[in-house]
């Protein structure tokens, strides 16, 4: 463990905003280094995702052309590169390097890339939710009541294995609904990527948007909800 | 830019090589293979390492320290069960194991230092240059304090070390140089104390680990175990006699042990001899491929367990694998060749010395970092999820494993007391739900501004680096001001305790060099009585007998030097059996000659 300071970290991040190179003081035109002194820029803080991969705000993407992106611009970040370079160099570097594996990370899995772009969008999507949803609550609360009889049961018992053999086909049903809730957040992505391409500043339009922002919404906390159930199942059952 | 050298630090045997125009090579030393044991020995004329350590296993057991990766950034309490199979022996000071050897004692960086120097000492023969920077190589399954335990074992040592990078992949690396494979990879190291998996995805030079998992604890060491308890047993039974009374008898057991298991990857069965204590006889067993298989198969499946993990994690199947690759002496084994290929399905790479690719691929990534390399890129992941302690001691995650490297998170941190001046920050390293039952890296305290309840805002910054260590920054958000954390590692030694030990290594350096002038002595020595020897045999009837007993004098005197601690005295000796045999090497080249020329032409020759 090293305790670090970085007490250049202020100036340089103001210097960021003025959009003037860090080193050279030059005004800055290039994408990630200076294009007079060639010296590598922290990436700003402010600069989404989706813009650092160069990719359309979009809910479907290509991950091929993500993939790609992310292997440049790892080339150009990574700390090997810096091992000759400055300090101040070598820490924005492991910065950059840093936020770029967060942002292919988040961009690579649908669903954290939805979450992260309807934040963008419309602010924080997550409802945390406590309760099952109400078409799945006769379904938790028997599977919960299940779980508890399994924890208390002598693992080597009859009882135990009928009660196992229900909660395997919960977890096969729980699981299939998860996949349903995916398809048919699949189809809200597309939806809203049209809309979003439209561009249109109607009511309709607006009304329209509302309605798919509120829908994904529900779907995507109901899909977390239902795999931290899945979760604790398969974490109880093996 | 200096020169940068590839080590590979491990629980038996130890390398170092270097980037020869492209290509990575392993660096031998004159007359010795390129690894070098694990062994640290305390004799009479200081300590010593590697081959000639090794011997002191069986006459010295309680001052030669062997396996001391085992104890890296280890506390007494985590090594507790198996105290009894070492006859050195632990202690502890400040959460950090110390190993006695004769009046001192030494933590486990120190020892693993003396490995590092002994390979740098090498490398700087080799190369003809001072080295003082390097790539070493850590089991992928490392936490936080054993990365940084070996950080330090490289300081203390006297080399900056510039990149910390997993063993598994280093492997791909070397592999990748040589094949330039594109797909998906899984590879399996299984080394003499630690097993790794790790699944790679390969693609324009771009080596991007996907997954990794594995056991700290899992290697040849404990086949090598379970085989000398059996025999052990055995000799219990049918001489009533307990060896583990006897240090000596035990260190031998558990050699031969090892060696019939060597000896067993090529063979069907072999033969175990051991001599008894007190010239109570011999004990003779034959031990059979199956009956070694019966021992070490749960050890075996057990590492399979990481596997299917590692798959899962990475979203795979076995049949989405490409290509398999084998590293580490125990995949020598054909139960582990045979478990592994049925696991994935397909036959596993060995082309590449399961022994020496670790160190190959150590080089390749130093020859990166140098800017030689330019074309080939290894983006890692951090093994283990990392996170706080929080309310009800909950572990509460901060970053996922397998996420790649570097990787930060940040998490503000406020007061809920009026006035209060700091917060206590607990770090740990692990996946179970409980803070207790994870991994604890660190603790800290956070310094806050006397102010109101909830109104201080500090950011602490968790960034773990390319070389998989930990490292905090802390920024006030209403003021802007960073500040520097003072961390204590739980288990590893702190920033003050290294700069001793760099110090104390200095002090203690010339020793080293003259005992390593002793060491370097008596293998040459050897060396030329070995030769002589075998001249003798060969064409001693081709002198006088005179003569002959000239040079079996001049061979006991150097026997006699070589006992002794001169350096200066066994030279001596050496040149004096060279003088005394120089009549034996004529009259055998003439000899050889005369035997080449018989039936030639004399215009074949001139």
């Amino acid at each position: 463990m090293n305790g670090h300071t970085h007490n250049t970290d202020d100036r340089r991040e103001l210097q960021m905003a003025r959009s003037m190179c860090w080193h050279c003081q030059s005004e800055m035109a290039g994408e990630y280094f200076c294009d007079r002194c060639v010296k590598v820029q922290p990436v700003s803080k402010d600069l989404d995702y989706f813009t650092c991969f160069g990719l359309p705000r979009r809910l479907v993407i290509d991950t091929q052309v993500l993939e790609a992106k992310f292997y440049e611009l790892s080339r150009a970040f990574h700390p090997d590169f810096y091992q000759n370079k400055s300090d101040a160099e070598q820490s924005i570097s492991l910065g950059n390097s840093a936020m770029l594996n967060t942002a292919y990370r988040t961009l690579r899995d649908p669903i954290q890339r939805a979450e992260y772009l309807l934040d963008l969008e419309a602010g924080a999507v997550k409802d945390i939710r406590t309760s099952p949803p109400a078409d799945l609550f006769e379904e938790i609360l028997e599977l919960q009541e299940t779980l508890d009889e399994f924890r208390e049961s002598n693992r080597a018992s009859e009882q135990a294995s009928t009660l196992r053999a229900k909660l395997d086909a919960d977890r096969t049903n729980l699981e299939e609904r998860q996949r349903d809730m995916e398809a048919r957040l699949q189809q809200l992505f597309s939806r809203w990527d049209t809309l979003q391409d439209r561009g249109e500043a109607t009511e309709q339009a607006r009304t329209e948007r509302n309605h798919i922002l509120k829908d994904m919404r529900d779907i995507l906390s109901n899909r977390t909800y239902v795999k931290n159930i899945v979760n604790d199942l398969v974490a109880t059952i093996s | 830019m200096a020169r940068i050298v590839g080590i590979d630090l491990g629980t038996t045997n130890s390398l170092v090589a270097y980037m020869d125009n492209g290509t990575p090579r392993v660096i031998s030393a004159r007359h010795e293979r390129a690894m070098v044991p694990s062994v640290v020995a305390l004799t009479d004329n200081g300590l010593i390492v590697g081959d000639p350590a090794k011997e002191h296993l069986t006459r010295n057991p309680e001052r030669t320290v062997y396996s001391v990766k085992r104890f890296m950034g280890k506390s007494l309490a985590d090594v507790q069960g198996e105290l009894a199979y070492f006859p050195y022996t632990l202690t502890e000071k400040g959460g950090v194991i110390r190993i006695q050897l004769g009046e001192k004692s030494y933590s486990p960086p120190q020892i693993s230092a003396m490995i590092l120097k002994e390979l740098k000492l090498r490398a700087e023969a080799f190369l003809g240059e001072s080295i003082t920077k390097a790539v070493i190589t850590v089991p992928a399954y490392f936490n936080d304090s054993q990365r940084q335990a070996t950080k330090d074992a490289g300081m203390i040592a006297g080399l900056e070390v510039l990149r910390i990078i997993n063993e598994p992949t280093a492997a791909s690396l070397a592999y990748g140089l040589q094949e330039k494979t594109q797909g998906t990879i899984a590879v399996y190291d299984l080394g003499g104390g630690t097993f790794d998996i790790s699944i790679l995805k390969l693609k324009n030079g771009i080596f991007e680990v996907l997954a990794t998992n594995g056991d700290t604890h899992l290697g040849g060491d404990d086949f090598d175990q379970l085989v000398a308890d059996l025999l052990l047993k055995e000799i219990r039974a049918q001489h009533g006699l307990d060896l583990s009374t006897h240090p000596d008898h035990m260190q031998a057991v558990r050699l031969q042990a090892e060696r019939a298991k060597i000896r067993l990857s090529e063979e069907l069965k072999t033969t175990v001899t051991l001599d008894l204590p007190d010239g109570q006889g011999r004990f003779t067993r034959e031990l059979t491929r199956d009956q070694l298989e019966g021992l070490c198969n749960a050890l075996v499946e057990r590492s399979l367990g990481p596997c299917r993990l590692a798959l899962k994690d990475s979203g795979l199947n076995p049949t989405d694998i490409d290509e398999v690759v084998l590293v580490g002496g125990s995949t020598r084994m054909p139960l582990v060749r045979q478990r592994v290929q049925a696991l994935f399905g397909k036959e596993p790479h060995c082309e590449l010395n399961p022994d020496e690719v670790v160190a190959l691929g150590a080089a390749v990534q130093a020859d990166i970092l140098s800017g030689g390399t330019t074309d080939m890129l290894l983006l890692d992941v951090t093994p283990l999820s990392l996170g706080i302690e929080t309310m009800g001691g909950v572990m509460s995650s901060l970053i996922r494993r397998n996420t790649t490297i570097p990787a930060s998170a940040k998490e503000m941190f406020t007061t809920y007391v009026d006035g209060q001046t700091g917060v206590d920050i607990h770090i740990l390293q692990g996946e179970r739900e409980l803070a207790k039952d994870n991994r604890s890296l660190a603790r800290f305290r956070l310094k806050v501004p006397p102010l109101p309840a909830g109104v201080p805002r500090i950011e602490v910054t968790f960034l773990i680096d390319a070389n998989g260590i930990l490292n905090v920054m802390a920024k006030d958000m209403r003021t802007g001001e960073t500040q520097s954390i003072e961390v204590k590692p739980s288990y590893g030694l702190s920033d003050q305790e290294v700069e001793r030990m760099i110090e104390d290594s200095f002090k203690f350096a010339a020793d080293d060099v003259s005992a390593r002038k002793v060491i370097e002595a008596r293998l040459d020595a050897g060396a030329l009585m070995t030769t002589t020897e075998k001249s003798l045999a060969d064409g001693g009837h081709l002198v006088a007998a005179e003569e002959v007993a000239t040079i079996r004098t001049a061979l006991s005197a150097l026997a006699s030097a070589k006992e002794g601690t001169d350096p200066r005295a066994i030279r001596g000796r050496m040149a004096d059996l060279e003088q005394a045999a120089k009549g034996l090497t004529v009259a055998m080249l003439d000899d050889s000659l005369k035997q080449g020329l018989q039936g030639k032409k004399i215009s074949d020759v001139t």
